[in-house]
């Protein structure tokens, strides 16, 4: 699960992590207030303005709709951040991560300016080799670290994570110094590091990014942009982190899929597919391609498919209008394929077929199940293996 | 011969009075394994499955009364890492977690646990389990698919490996054992773990590897058949149209930063002498090819 950068930087401080002062505002009327109020309370008349979508490069990002107006703005004046939040809000910001349909900003975050002498990267996140989670740090602050790692990985530096001690002063004054930081700038970045990993640790965070991290021009250690996302798998100890979810920036089908236990991923192709199992799930995927077209989407309906669960995962799949035909391939295991069939035709029965149907099933009770699907007077194909499946829905969507 | 499990197997089901851990305690059992305990805390002193299989408090108290050397795991993600290491610490040699949806910072805790107790090894978690047909089934897999025979199949997704199984059954092949690994980013024993105890095993002849996007363990067991396998590997990886990150189904199958992609992965495999089958439908006549080509040679 992501969340917004204002989000972030808000829990970040509620856990001891220095943050710039800032607010979220809706309106250019908000914008106007939360930037007097920073104007007044830092004496400082230069603030932010920072688009909030949940996608990175919003600094280089146009505005479809205004495309001299980049996501993120400095201004002068409590007036100017009214009026290029106008810009702003309502429109869609194209970045290099949003695709070319971008993303429309319905928030923005007024923050104060930062005299910035440095600029660095630090990030956390599980390093899959080792089972551990590992600090990344490195001098290209601000700058595409996936670029950094291409082409000068040894501008990476990395200290692994001890999960039975923690993240050590030891190992950040290493990275601090390593990253050529002195007094009285190198302890405030210790104090940061070990507040940034304690942060990592409580909220469950798959990744917890902050890029820059700045240095200010008297000597401050704050995370300017920070990028936070969650474990989806710890989110049941966290429901206070659910409140930050953002409807707008998840896929509604995607949505859906999450309340039925279904695992769906939206794609761009025109062969929607029902599968158990992930792994199979992406190789029907994969093979649908093989044979010569694109799948629609991933769909994992998992081991225990109800009758209820095949009909929400059908209905969400014919939602799509690019789908032009349905491919379900499930291997029964210990769901019995009679079972499966029973679940098909009533889904079928439910939500009406405008498109093909083609059902592979193999398994326990494969040769009712199919019977079943034959006899059922629906307009549903069914295949022998997985690659004839494919075939014969190509063949059907493709003419 | 087999791998990791066999007739002897002695296996407890942690979790066994959950619907779930109880349903495939009678599967294993109906099976022929050795399904002699079951832990629920609280429970210790009852039996299920009509009065054949004992309940006990703790592992350590199963493992001293039951003489298990193999324990499955049916507890809820939220206790589940603790069951691995509850398993670990009362020196369980064979701990198979089939629980899926553990967060990470568990795991993480757990592997680290591990690392003091090296007479465990850790299969999964949210893995299928594993199986040596008509001998042991430690898992979720349905057993009538499988029988005995020369292939060894080791696979990071569930229905992809009975998939594999069910064309080796079909063809005549057989397997020796059958290893679900899971789909988690942290996890317990790896490819290279498996291929190494299928290259050791006499009577595994061929080896069928079924990996999918994300990570790097793919590559990890490219590099070991370069070095050490000499039977022949036949290999899959899922997800060749997987967008970049998006999670697909698995919590570790995602590409993040430009890393795991199927085709690095393919081409890993490719580089190290492994036969890849074009589709999930080609495994097992891709193995029947290189064995035959290897027996007639």
């Amino acid at each position: 699960m992501k969340i917004h950068e204002y989000q972030g930087k808000e829990l970040l401080r509620g856990l001891g992590v220095p943050v710039p002062q800032g607010g979220v505002a809706f309106t250019p009327g908000e914008v106007k207030l939360v930037a007097a109020d920073l104007i007044q309370r830092t004496g400082n008349p230069v603030v932010v303005v920072k688009s909030q979508i949940h996608a990175g490069g919003r600094g280089k990002g146009r505005f479809v709709e205004q495309p001299e107006v980049g996501g993120v703005k400095v201004v002068k004046s409590a007036e100017d951040a009214a009026q290029i939040a106008e810009k702003m809000l309502g429109n869609t910001l194209v970045t290099i991560q949003t695709g070319p349909e971008g993303k429309k900003v319905q928030r923005v975050l007024v923050e104060q300016g930062m005299n910035i002498a440095r600029e660095l990267y630090i990030a956390l996140t599980l390093d899959r080799a080792t089972g551990r989670n590992t600090v990344m740090a490195s001098t290209e602050g601000g700058m595409d670290i996936e670029e950094v790692a291409a082409h000068s990985p040894e501008k990476i530096l990395k200290e692994s994570i001890d999960p039975a001690v923690g993240l050590q002063a030891f190992q950040a004054r290493k990275l601090a110094y390593a990253l050529g930081l002195v007094d009285p700038v190198a302890p405030r970045f210790v104090k940061f590091l070990l507040a940034l990993a304690a942060a990592y640790d409580r909220l469950d965070c798959a990744l917890l990014e902050v890029n820059p991290l700045v240095v200010t021009g008297d000597d401050q250690v704050l995370a300017l942009d920070s990028k936070v996302s969650f474990d989806d798998n710890a989110t049941f100890r966290h429901k206070e982190l659910e409140e930050l979810r953002d409807p707008n920036e998840e896929d509604p089908s995607e949505l859906e899929a999450k309340s039925w236990d279904l695992s769906y991923v939206k794609l761009d192709g025109n062969i929607g597919c029902m599968v158990n199992g992930a792994g199979l799930a992406m190789a029907t995927m994969d093979i649908i391609q093989y044979v010569g077209a694109k799948p629609a989407n991933f769909l994992d309906v998992g081991g225990g498919a109800t009758a209820e669960r095949v009909t929400a995962a059908f209905k969400i799949i014919t939602r799509d209008p690019n789908v032009r035909g349905i491919l379900v391939n499930i291997f029964g295991g210990i769901m019995k394929c009679d079972t499966i069939a029973t679940g098909v035709i009533a889904a079928v029965k439910e939500v009406g077929l405008k498109v093909p149907l083609v059902v592979r099933l193999e398994g326990t009770n494969v040769e009712l199940g199919k019977k079943m699907l034959d006899e059922s007077g629906l307009a549903i194909t069914t295949a022998s293996s997985l690659r004839d499946a494919a075939t014969k829905i190509v063949e059907l969507v493709q003419p | 011969m087999s791998v990791l499990v066999d007739k002897n197997t002695r296996l407890i089901v942690q979790g066994i009075t959950g619907k779930v851990g109880l349903f495939h305690a009678e599967q294993s059992l109906a099976y022929g394994t050795q399904v002699v305990g079951g832990v629920t805390p609280g429970k210790g002193g009852e039996t299920v499955l009509n009065g054949r299989v004992p309940v006990f408090h703790t592992v350590r108290d199963a493992v001293e009364k039951t003489g298990a050397n193999a324990s499955v795991i049916f507890v809820p993600p939220p206790f589940a890492a603790d069951a691995i290491m509850e398993a670990a610490d009362a020196g369980v040699p064979l701990i198979v977690c089939i629980t899926e949806g553990i967060p990470v910072a568990d795991m993480v805790k757990a592997k680290r646990f591990l690392q003091d107790k090296p007479g465990s090894r850790l299969l999964g978690p949210n893995c299928p389990g594993i199986i040596t047909p008509k001998q042991c089934r430690i898992g979720i897999m349905p057993g009538y698919i499988h029988t005995p025979g020369r292939v060894g199949v080791v696979s990071r997704s569930g229905t992809l490996t009975y998939e594999a199984v069910h064309q080796l059954t079909t063809l005549g092949l057989g397997q020796s054992t059958a290893i679900g690994i899971g789909g988690d980013p942290v996890n317990g024993t790896n490819f290279v773990d498996c291929l190494k105890l299928f290259q050791d095993d006499p009577e595994t002849e061929g080896i069928i590897m079924i990996g999918e996007i994300g990570g790097s363990a793919e590559e990890d067991g490219a590099a070991f058949i370069r070095e050490h396998v000499t039977k022949p590997v036949v290999g899959f990886i899922a997800g060749v149209t997987a967008p970049p990150g998006k999670r697909m189904g698995h919590a570790g199958a995602i590409i993040s930063g430009g890393k795991g992609t199927a085709d690095a992965k393919l081409a890993a495999l490719r580089e190290a002498g492994v036969t890849i089958a074009d589709t999930p439908s080609d495994l097992g006549s891709t193995m029947a090819r290189v064995l035959g080509a290897k027996t007639s040679a």
